[in-house]
């Protein structure tokens, strides 16, 4: 891919996550977070949240797929950096469907870096706010 | 509220980490990777890396630990039970791969209360056995206020 034959704004990609609870135990046990918020409902409920939510980080590591699928090597992504805006719950029966979609926010020639700005959705909420992947070219 | 004079305070050195091949595997599937170089040893090679590569996010394992030393530490008074993960953010020096022997600092580079709640920054910085820094995490928690 040259870096030339690129345009601001250009689509990259976009992925839809499903997380389940088995997703977030997977992500607590690989991760080594292990905030009861994240599998235990009575623990999310005694700390004044709606229900058990999915690690910020999980969706943080998830939406970076889309930039890594685009550039094909994890390791060109030498800048990545996200807000937190609102939490994804995630039901104890059913999945919570988190999209991510990437484009081209900006492209530095003379670095040759190009920033992806990512947005991730779910249930028509942003989740993520100021979520940019740098990637070397 | 976290004590503001935690601000500035550099914890001392963690131990080191020896990242395994299974744990980026680990890591990887649990964060959806499909990128072959985090999952198999040959493609990574191919791809110029001495062995399996860690996803972008895979420092947070290492900032994690080093955060339990801040969350153990009485002086920051900060409970855990009303912590929100405000911003995250990962500058890569290189890439983490299977072999790396990864040891971190932790420096506290803010507290700020913003009402009844605290917003405390801290920098992880990652070094690998030839204290190169590999990577450098930065952290915002937001801690809820008390009633």
């Amino acid at each position: 891919m040259d870096i030339l034959s690129l345009e601001v704004g250009q689509e990259i990609g976009s992925r839809t996550f499903s997380f389940t609870r088995d997703s977030l135990v997977k992500y607590a046990g690989a991760s080594g977070d292990f905030n009861p918020i994240h599998y235990r409902d009575d623990f999310a409920k005694s700390v004044g949240l709606d229900g058990v939510l999915a690690h910020g980080m999980l969706t943080m590591g998830a939406a970076a797929q889309v930039a890594v699928d685009w550039i094909g090597d994890s390791g060109r992504v030498i800048d990545y950096g996200v807000r937190f805006t609102k939490p994804v719950f995630v039901p104890a029966d059913s999945a919570a469907e988190v999209i991510v979609t990437g484009k081209i926010g900006a492209i530095d020639l003379e670095n040759k870096t190009v920033r992806i700005d990512l947005s991730a959705i779910c249930l028509d909420v942003a989740v993520l706010g100021k979520a940019q992947a740098v990637v070397k070219f | 509220m976290v004590n503001p004079n935690v601000q500035g305070k550099k914890y001392p050195e963690t131990d080191a980490y020896l990242v395994g091949r299974e744990k980026i595997r680990e890591f990887a599937n649990a964060v959806f990777s499909v990128n072959p170089i985090n999952l198999d040893v040959f493609a990574a090679q191919a791809a110029g890396y001495t062995d399996l590569v860690a996803p972008p996010t895979f420092a947070v394992v290492i900032q994690e630990r080093s955060l339990h030393t801040v969350l153990a530490d009485p002086e920051a008074d900060i409970d855990f039970s009303r912590v929100v993960h405000g911003d995250q953010r990962f500058i890569a020096n290189r890439a983490i791969v299977a072999g790396d022997e990864l040891t971190s600092v932790l420096t506290v580079a803010s507290v700020k209360s913003l009402g009844a709640h605290s917003m405390i920054t801290f920098n992880t910085e990652i070094f690998d056995a030839n204290k190169e820094l590999v990577s450098t995490a930065i952290s915002t928690l937001v801690v809820r206020g008390g009633e």
